[in-house]
C-alpha cells in the first residue's frame, strides 16, 4: 500500500517517529492536580473551600497544641510558664496536666503498683479474642479464649484463685454429664441435669470448696475494690463485659424472634423493641436508681455491677437483631439440608446453623462493641468514673481546676485510635466475607 | 431423636408433651409463659416490698404538684407556678423540637457528605472522610460537650456588641450571632388574632415606664427558640397582663405587637391553600397543554396565587419584624436560639450526619456503574445522573438503616443534659424526680414516651418505606 | 419445670444473703470498710488528687467516721455520686453515709427519709459577676441570664428569688460546677449562682480573680451537712457524735498536735477527758471503744483545722470562717455537750 502511495504524496515518513513524553499537563502532578482537584468551577470552588478549613483549623489548633507545657504541676504554674515563654495572650496547651494524671485517665484509682495487672490482662484478653478474629489463628487457642474470661476477672479484681477455678469447675462439670452420661440417660434429662447439676453446685458447693481450697494453698492476689476502677479501663471493662455476656442471651433472643412458637416469638420481640426504643441514659438510670427496688429487699450489688446488667441487656437486643441479620442472610438450603439429615432444631442450630450465621454476624457484632464502647461515656451521669467522668474530677481539683480542651482532645484521640481500629477490622472483615461467598 | 420416628400410639400420654414434636412446641410454650409470669410477679412483688420498706407508695399525684423551677426554653406557656406534669410537657415539646430539627440537618448533611465522599476531588473526598470518621469514632457525649463549649469560647458576648468597636449584627443589624445563642427577628403582628394588649402612654412615667421594662424583661427571658416553624410564644400572656394591670386606665396608648398560634395557624391555612391553587393552575395547564399541545404560561399566576394571600393576611394583621435590640444583659426581642439547642442540634446533626453519609455512600455504590454509564450516554450531566438517576434508586437501599438512624438521633436527644437543653429527660426525668423523690413512677413515663415515640417513628417510617419499594410483580 | 422454679427461689436466697441489714455498724465493722458518698468534684470539699488519694473538706469527715469506727482513716471507700444518684445511693444503702454538701431540708429528712447528722458548713446560695458587668445588688439583676448546677436547691431559691422581686431571668442550668465555671467565664452567662463557699472556691481558681465580685445577697440557707438513712438510730448517733467530736475538739482547743499529750492521762478539763476517753464510759454507750474521737480528731485535726487545710484562707479556695466560727466567736458551730 505505502508503496503505491508513495508515487502520489509527496512526503511520507518511513521511520517511526521517537516516543515523546506527553506534554507537561498532561502527566504527573500537574495533570493529577487538574482532574483531581480543578476540572471545573464547582470543583474548583470546593479545593479552595476545603483547603480554608484545613487552613483555618490548623492555624488554630497546632500552634496551641505545638507550644503546650508538658511539665508544670498546677494550672496557675503552667499558665506563667506559657506567659513568660511566648508572652501574655498567646494560646498554648497545657499538657502538664495529662502528664501528671494521665494513669489516672486509663487506670482510674488502681493502685499504681499493680498496673500490670490490668496491663497483663488486656493483653491476654487480646490473645482471647484473636482466634475468633483472625481465622489464621490457631483453633486451639479457643481454649485460651474459654478460660480468658475467668483469668481476666481474677487479674483485675484480684482475690483468691480458687473462686474462680471453683466456678469453672462448674461448666466443668455440666460438660461432663452431657458427654458422659448422655448416652444413658437420654438427651434430654442430660440436657436438664447439665443446667441444674451445676447451677445446685455453685450456689452450695461452689463456696465452700474455693475457702477449703484457698486455706489450704493460699493463692490470692490482692483485692482491688470496683470504686478504684475508672478511665479507659473501666470503660473497656464494661464494653467487654457487656458484649460478651450478651452475646449468649442475644443469639437466644435472635432464635426466639425467628420461632414460629407464638408465645416465645412475641416475648422475644417485646424484649428487643422495649430495650431498643429507650435510650441507653434511661437504662442507666434505671440500673442506678431502679434496679433495688426489683430485686429482694436488701440486695445490694455494687453500681458497676448493675450497670453490667443493664449494658448486657441492653446490647443483647442489639446482638439479637445483628444475629438475626445473619440468621437470615443463610440460605434457605443450609435449614432444608439440616431437617433432611434428620437434625433436631437444636442440633441443627448448633452444628450447621449458628457457626454460619455468627461468622457473617461477627462484623455486626463489632460494630456493636463499637457503639457500646462509645456509649460507655454516659455511665458519668450516674457517677461511675469514666474517662470523663475523671476529667470533671480532674478538674475539680485545686491545681487543674480550669484545664478544659486538654483533657477532652486526649479521651477523644483515645477513642479515636481505639474505635477507628476496630472499625477497620470490621471493615476488613466484611471485604473478607464478601469476597468467600462469590 | 428415635421418638421422631416412632409412629404415634393412639391414645395421649403425659410423656407426649415432652417427646412428641406435635405437642411440645405447646409444652415449651407453657413452660415459658409460667416462666415469664413467675419473673414478672416475682419483680413487681420485690417492688411492692421495696416500695413499702421505703414507706413510699406508687403514686402519679405528684405531677399535679406545682414544680417550682424554671425551664428557660418553652414552646408553650409555664412557669414555675405550673405543675411537674407541664413541666414534663415543655420538656416532651423540647425533645421533639431539636429531634426533628436534628434528623433534617442529618438527613442534609448525610446525603452532602456521602456524595462528596464519592467525589473525584482527591481533597474534597480526603476531607469529608476525615469528617466521617472524626465524627463516627469518638462518643457522641464528647462532641456535645466540645461543641457547646466552642461555641460559647468562640462567639462574642453581648457585651461586646456595645459600643462603636464591639462586635455588630449582621443582615442588616437584625441578627445577632452570640455565645447564648443567636437571636433573630420575629414576626409580630399589631392586629393579632389572640388579642394585642395597649401599653401604656409615654407621658405616665415612672411606675408605666417601670411596667413596660419589666414586661419586656420577662418577654425576653421566656422568648422562645423557634425553628423556623412558628410556635406561640411563651409567657406573652401573663406578661401582657400584668402591663396591661398596671398601665389599666392609660387607654389609647400604643398597640403593643404580638403574635399567638393563632395568627400562625392561620398563615399556615393561607399557605396550604395558596398552593393548593398553585398545584390547581398547574394541573390546568397540564390539560390544556394535552388538549392543545401548547402550555399556557402559569409560573407567574401560580407564584402569586401564593404570595398575593399571604401577603394579604400579613397585612390585615399587621405584621412587622420584630428585630432583637441590645437590652440591660442581653438582646430583646426577636426570637432567642439558646446555645444549648443549637450545640446539640449541631452536634446530633454531625454526628448523625456521618453515619449516614456512611449509608449514602453504601446506597450509590450498591446502584451498579452500568446505570450511570447509561445516563451519561444519555447526555446527562453528572449533577444531573446523580439526582434523576442515581439518588433515587439509591434511596431504596438508604432507607431502612436511615430510619434506624432517626431513631438513633431521637434517642441520643436524652444527652441534652450535657450542655443543658431542657428536653424531657432534664424536666420530667431529671428535675421532678430529683425534687419529688418520685424515681419509679418518672422513670416509668420517661421509659414509655421514648418507647411510644420511637415506635411511631419507625412505623411512620416503615409506611414510607412500603410506599417506596420496588413494586415487584 | 417445678424443679427450675424451687431453683429460681434459691438464686433468690442467694441473691438476698448479701442484704444489708439494719445495723450498719456491723456492716461497716464486718466489711473492714467505709462507703462514703461524696461529690464528683468540688474544689476543697471532695476531688481525688494524683496519687489517687481523696482529699477536701467532706472527704476529712468521713476520714474521721472511718477513724473513729474502724480505727483507721485510710479504710474509706469513696462513691462518687451526682446530685440525681446521691439520696438514692444512700436509701439504697450503697452508701453508709453521704458526705456531699447536701443541703439539710424539711423534705429531704421528711419525705425522703434521711437523718442529716448535723451541719459541717453553713452556707447560702450566692451570686458571683464579673466586675465589668457594674452590678452591685442580686436586685439589678432583672433580664439577666444566671448559670445554675442543675439537680440541687439551687434552681429552687434562684426561681424563689426571683419570683418574690418580681424580676425576671434566664436560667441556664449545667450539670457540674466545673462546666458551669467554663460557661460563667467565656460569657454565656451574666452570672453563677451556686452556694457561696462553691463561689469563692470558684473564684479562687480564675485566672483573675479580681475581676470577678461576689454579690452581697445571699438568697438562702443552706446548712450543708452528712446524712445517713432513717432508722438506724445507733449509727446515726455514730455520725453526729462523730462530727460533734470536731466541733467540740476545736471549741476545748484539742489539736492533732497536743491531742497524744492530752490523751495520755486525764487534765484538768473534765468534758476533754470525757471526749478522749480517760474519763467516763462515752465510747461505750456509742458501741465503740474509749478512743473512738481521740482516733476521729487525729485523723484529720479538730474542725478548725480541717477547715484550715482544705477551704481555709491559707488555701487557694481562700474561705473565711464566717458563720462556720466557733459560738464563742461569733460563729454558729455549737456542739452538744459531751456528758
Amino acid at each position: 500500500m505505502s508503496d503505491t502511495h508513495a508515487q502520489t504524496v509527496a512526503y511520507v515518513r518511513d521511520t517511526m517517529l521517537d516516543q515523546q513524553d506527553p506534554p507537561l499537563n498532561q502527566t504527573g502532578a500537574v495533570k493529577w492536580i487538574r482532574e483531581n482537584l480543578f476540572s471545573g468551577w464547582l470543583n474548583i470552588l470546593l479545593t479552595l473551600l476545603s483547603l480554608w478549613v484545613i487552613y483555618a483549623a490548623l492555624s488554630h489548633l497546632l500552634p496551641w497544641a505545638l507550644r503546650g507545657i508538658w511539665d508544670a504541676s498546677n494550672l496557675s504554674q503552667c499558665r506563667e510558664i506559657i506567659a513568660e515563654l511566648y508572652g501574655p495572650d498567646k494560646p498554648a496547651a497545657c499538657w502538664a496536666v495529662l502528664a501528671e494524671r494521665w494513669p489516672q485517665l486509663i487506670f482510674g484509682f488502681y493502685p499504681k503498683e499493680l498496673y500490670w495487672r490490668p496491663i497483663l490482662a488486656f493483653l491476654i484478653f487480646l490473645a482471647a479474642v484473636a482466634p475468633v478474629l483472625f481465622s489464621s489463628v490457631p483453633r486451639k487457642m479457643l481454649w485460651v479464649s474459654a478460660l480468658a474470661p475467668f483469668v481476666l476477672f481474677w487479674l483485675i479484681w484480684g482475690g483468691s484463685l480458687w473462686g474462680p477455678i471453683a466456678a469453672i469447675l462448674g461448666f466443668v462439670i455440666g460438660w461432663a454429664i452431657l458427654t458422659f452420661a448422655a448416652p444413658k440417660i437420654g438427651n434430654l434429662i442430660s440436657v436438664i441435669l447439665a443446667i441444674v447439676v451445676p447451677v445446685i453446685y455453685w450456689l452450695t458447693l461452689c463456696g465452700p470448696l474455693a475457702g477449703a481450697l484457698a486455706s489450704v494453698v493460699p493463692l490470692s492476689l490482692q483485692t482491688v475494690p470496683t470504686q478504684n476502677m475508672g478511665g479507659f479501663m473501666l470503660a473497656t471493662i464494661i464494653g467487654v463485659s457487656g458484649i460478651v455476656l450478651s452475646l449468649p442471651l442475644g443469639i437466644l433472643l435472635a432464635l426466639g424472634r425467628q420461632s414460629d412458637m407464638f408465645i416465645i416469638n412475641k416475648f422475644s420481640v417485646a424484649f428487643i423493641e422495649i430495650i431498643r426504643g429507650v435510650p441507653l441514659i434511661v437504662w442507666l438510670f434505671t440500673a442506678s436508681l431502679l434496679l433495688n427496688y426489683f430485686l429482694p429487699p436488701g440486695t445490694n450489688f455494687d453500681l458497676m455491677l448493675r450497670v453490667i446488667i443493664m449494658v448486657t441487656l441492653f446490647s443483647a437486643a442489639y446482638i439479637a437483631e445483628v444475629v438475626r441479620g445473619g440468621l437470615a442472610a443463610l440460605p434457605k438450603g443450609q435449614y432444608e439440608a439440616a431437617d433432611a439429615l434428620g437434625l433436631d432444631y437444636w442440633k441443627s442450630m448448633r452444628l450447621i446453623i449458628l457457626p454460619q450465621a455468627l461468622k457473617i454476624s461477627i462484623p455486626g457484632i463489632v460494630n456493636t462493641f463499637i457503639g457500646l464502647f462509645k456509649d460507655t461515656t454516659l455511665v458519668v451521669f450516674i457517677g461511675l468514673l469514666d474517662p470523663i467522668g475523671l476529667s470533671n474530677s480532674i478538674r475539680a481539683t485545686t491545681d487543674w481546676n480550669g484545664v478544659y480542651w486538654e483533657l477532652f482532645v486526649f479521651i477523644g484521640l483515645c477513642f479515636f485510635i481505639f474505635c477507628f481500629s476496630m472499625g477497620r477490622y470490621s471493615l476488613f472483615l466484611e471485604k473478607k466475607l464478601r469476597r468467600e461467598h462469590r | 431423636m428415635a421418638t421422631i420416628s416412632d409412629p404415634p400410639e393412639r391414645g395421649f400420654r403425659l410423656s407426649q408433651l415432652i417427646f412428641d414434636t406435635r405437642y411440645r412446641s405447646m409444652t415449651i410454650q407453657v413452660v415459658a409463659m409460667i416462666l415469664i409470669g413467675l419473673l414478672l410477679s416475682w419483680l413487681i412483688s420485690n417492688t411492692i416490698h421495696n416500695l413499702e420498706a421505703l414507706g413510699k407508695d406508687f403514686d402519679f399525684g405528684f405531677l399535679s404538684q406545682p414544680a417550682g423551677y424554671d425551664i428557660n426554653q418553652q414552646l408553650i406557656d409555664y412557669n414555675n407556678q405550673m405543675t411537674h406534669g407541664r413541666a414534663a410537657l415543655v420538656g416532651i415539646l423540647n425533645t421533639l423540637l431539636v429531634a426533628v430539627l436534628g434528623c433534617a440537618l442529618a438527613t442534609v448533611l448525610g446525603v452532602v457528605a456521602g456524595v462528596l465522599r464519592l467525589s473525584n476531588n482527591w481533597i474534597v473526598s480526603r476531607l469529608t472522610a476525615v469528617y466521617v470518621e472524626g465524627f463516627r469514632n469518638v462518643p457522641l457525649l464528647l462532641w456535645i460537650v466540645l461543641i457547646f463549649a466552642l461555641m460559647t469560647e468562640s462567639m462574642p458576648t453581648p457585651r461586646d456588641f456595645r459600643g462603636e468597636d464591639g462586635s455588630s449584627m449582621i443582615l442588616g443589624e437584625s441578627v445577632a450571632i452570640t455565645n447564648r445563642g443567636v437571636y433573630i427577628p420575629n414576626v409580630v403582628f399589631s392586629r393579632s388574632l389572640g388579642g394585642n394588649e395597649v401599653a401604656a402612654p409615654e407621658p405616665e412615667a415612672p411606675a408605666a415606664a417601670a411596667a413596660t421594662t419589666n414586661m419586656a424583661g420577662t418577654y425576653g427571658a421566656s422568648r422562645i427558640a423557634t425553628g423556623g416553624a412558628g410556635v406561640q410564644t411563651g409567657q406573652t400572656d401573663s406578661a401582657a397582663t400584668t402591663g396591661a394591670a398596671e398601665g389599666s386606665g392609660a387607654e389609647g396608648g400604643e398597640v403593643i405587637p404580638t403574635s399567638s398560634g393563632w395568627d400562625w395557624l392561620l398563615i399556615l391555612a393561607v399557605l396550604i391553600a395558596g398552593s393548593i391553587g398553585a398545584k390547581v393552575l398547574g394541573k390546568r395547564a397540564t390539560r390544556i397543554q394535552e388538549a392543545t399541545g401548547k402550555r399556557p404560561t402559569t409560573l407567574p399566576l401560580q407564584i402569586a396565587s401564593v404570595l398575593v394571600p399571604l401577603i394579604v393576611v400579613l397585612v390585615l394583621l399587621g405584621a412587622s419584624l420584630d428585630k432583637p435590640e441590645l437590652g440591660g444583659f442581653n438582646f430583646d426581642g426577636g426570637v432567642h436560639l439558646r446555645n444549648s439547642l443549637i450545640a446539640l442540634w449541631l452536634a446530633l446533626s454531625l454526628y448523625t450526619g456521618a453515619f449516614i453519609a456512611e449509608i449514602v455512600r453504601g446506597g450509590i455504590l450498591a446502584i451498579s456503574k452500568g446505570q450511570t454509564e447509561a445516563a451519561y450516554a444519555l447526555g446527562l450531566r453528572p449533577g444531573t445522573t446523580m439526582n434523576l438517576v442515581i439518588l433515587p434508586q439509591a434511596l431504596r437501599v438508604i432507607i431502612p438503616p436511615l430510619i434506624s438512624q432517626f431513631l438513633n438521633l431521637t434517642k441520643n436527644s436524652s444527652l441534652a443534659i450535657a450542655v443543658g437543653y431542657m428536653d424531657v429527660r432534664s424536666t420530667l426525668g431529671g428535675i421532678t424526680i430529683n425534687q419529688t423523690g418520685r424515681e419509679l413512677e418518672g422513670m416509668l413515663l420517661l421509659g414509655l414516651f421514648y418507647l411510644v415515640l420511637s415506635l411511631l417513628i419507625s412505623g411512620v417510617m416503615n409506611v414510607y418505606n412500603s410506599s417506596v419499594k420496588l413494586k415487584e410483580r | 419445670m417445678k424443679k427450675t422454679v424451687t431453683l429460681g427461689a434459691l438464686t433468690v436466697a442467694a441473691l438476698a444473703a448479701g442484704a444489708a441489714g439494719a445495723a450498719t455498724l456491723d456492716d461497716v465493722k464486718a466489711r473492714g470498710e467505709l462507703k462514703c458518698g461524696v461529690s464528683t468534684g468540688l474544689a476543697g470539699f471532695s476531688a481525688p488528687d494524683a496519687n489517687n488519694v481523696w482529699q477536701g473538706f467532706d472527704v476529712a469527715y468521713c476520714r474521721a467516721l472511718a477513724a473513729a469506727v474502724l480505727g483507721d482513716p485510710m479504710k474509706v471507700a469513696f462513691t462518687q455520686t451526682t446530685g440525681q444518684t446521691r439520696f438514692t445511693a444512700l436509701a439504697s444503702g450503697e452508701i453508709d453515709v453521704l458526705a456531699r454538701n447536701t443541703t439539710w431540708t424539711f423534705s429531704r429528712d421528711v419525705d425522703l427519709k434521711f437523718e442529716f447528722v448535723g451541719v459541717n458548713y453553713y452556707d447560702g446560695q450566692g451570686f458571683i459577676a464579673p466586675k465589668s458587668l457594674g452590678v452591685a445588688s442580686a436586685k439589678e439583676l432583672d433580664g439577666a441570664t444566671v448559670c445554675i448546677q442543675t439537680g440541687t436547691t439551687t434552681e429552687l431559691n434562684l426561681a424563689d428569688f426571683f419570683r418574690a422581686n418580681n424580676i425576671s431571668y434566664e436560667p441556664v442550668p449545667i450539670e457540674t460546677n466545673a462546666e458551669a465555671q467554663q460557661q460563667y467565664l467565656a460569657g454565656a452567662c451574666d452570672v453563677y449562682t451556686t452556694d457561696a463557699s462553691g463561689l469563692a472556691a470558684t473564684r479562687a481558681t480564675f485566672e483573675t480573680p479580681a475581676d470577678h465580685v461576689i454579690l452581697p445577697e445571699i438568697i438562702s440557707k443552706e446548712p450543708l451537712g452528712p446524712l445517713v438513712r432513717h432508722g438506724d438510730n445507733e449509727w446515726g448517733d455514730i455520725a453526729r457524735w462523730t462530727l460533734n467530736a470536731l466541733i467540740a475538739a476545736e471549741e476545748y482547743g484539742v489539736t492533732s498536735a497536743n491531742i497524744a499529750e492530752l490523751s495520755s492521762a486525764p487534765t484538768n478539763n473534765p468534758e476533754i477527758n470525757r471526749l478522749l476517753g480517760t474519763e467516763g464510759e462515752l465510747g461505750a454507750m456509742l458501741g465503740l471503744d474509749a478512743e473512738w474521737a481521740k482516733r476521729a480528731i487525729m485523723a484529720g485535726g479538730n474542725y478548725g483545722e480541717i477547715f484550715e487545710k482544705n477551704i481555709g484562707e491559707a488555701t487557694p479556695i481562700g474561705l473565711s470562717r464566717g458563720l462556720n466560727a466557733q459560738w464563742t466567736e461569733g460563729g454558729l458551730l455549737y456542739s452538744p455537750p459531751f456528758r
